[in-house]
């Protein structure tokens, strides 16, 4: 697992049903990209975060496939439907295998 | 064809004339968008990306995509060792069919964004953008 992985997530707590929210996330992961080398020129293993997913009560918001070309600690912003109350669940996953996962709840006024 | 010396001197001397060609991305890019679409003929029209015209520091590099009635966004970055930025699926609850993120670009560039549409046909845009600084290593 690489280290000093944390998800941070911004979702507004409340919402009017049938809003359209605005959802920023940023995942702190340094995003090796294959490409470098280090100081003995030797290259240094891919290893970054190849997919994320966002989700609300199990419905699909936004499924992103990322490849190396991600800026370290990938930020994504995008926008989803409030249909009822509910929980957005946010999952990271990394080459290696390792799952990143965050939630946040959000009520309907 | 026969294990000759000379053949031998001849294919050597490609391998090694293969090997040190740079990483070209293009036909790379030809083959993903090939990919992704399936072969169909890729037009113009319900696609938008911003992305800035220089960027200083090309490991972060601010871009968003839109579209209004996309499935799938794919974007490319033509001059990069792997041409393949991010593939972007909205699902149910997409209030937008749209997404910003960060990318790295190792060079000036254009930049690509294809998407599928509801109805199945593929459209393209790009985006040049100037880098200072690239973003690869190396």
């Amino acid at each position: 697992m690489a280290k000093g992985v944390k998800p941070r997530v911004k979702v507004p707590k409340t919402a009017a049903a049938g809003d359209t929210i605005t959802i920023k996330t940023l995942i702190s992961h340094k995003m090796e990209s294959g490409q470098r080398k280090d100081d003995e020129g030797n290259v240094i293993p891919r290893s970054i975060i190849n997919r994320f997913t966002c989700d609300f009560n199990g419905e699909n918001v936004i499924d992103v496939t990322m490849e190396p070309a991600i800026s370290t600690n990938p930020y994504l912003e995008f926008e989803a439907l409030v249909p009822e109350a509910g929980e957005f669940t946010f999952t990271w996953y990394d080459d290696d295998g390792s799952i990143y996962e965050t939630a946040k709840k959000i009520a309907v006024e | 064809m026969e294990l000759t010396r000379r053949n031998a001197i001849v294919m050597g001397a490609a391998a090694i004339l293969a090997a040190s060609l740079p990483v070209r991305g293009n036909a790379a890019a030809g083959d993903l968008i090939a990919a992704f679409t399936g072969g169909a003929e890729v037009g113009t029209g319900d696609i938008r990306l911003i992305a800035p015209e220089i960027a200083e520091n090309g490991n972060t590099v601010p871009i968003e995509v839109s579209s209004d009635t996309a499935v799938e966004i794919m974007v490319l970055a033509m001059g990069n060792p792997t041409p393949n930025v991010a593939t972007f699926k909205f699902g149910k609850l997409a209030a937008s069919r749209a997404a910003s993120t960060r990318i790295r670009l190792a060079g000036t560039q254009d930049v690509v964004a294809i998407a599928k549409l509801e109805d199945g046909s593929f459209v393209q845009t790009a985006s040049t953008v100037k880098v200072t600084i690239g973003g690869c290593g190396g």
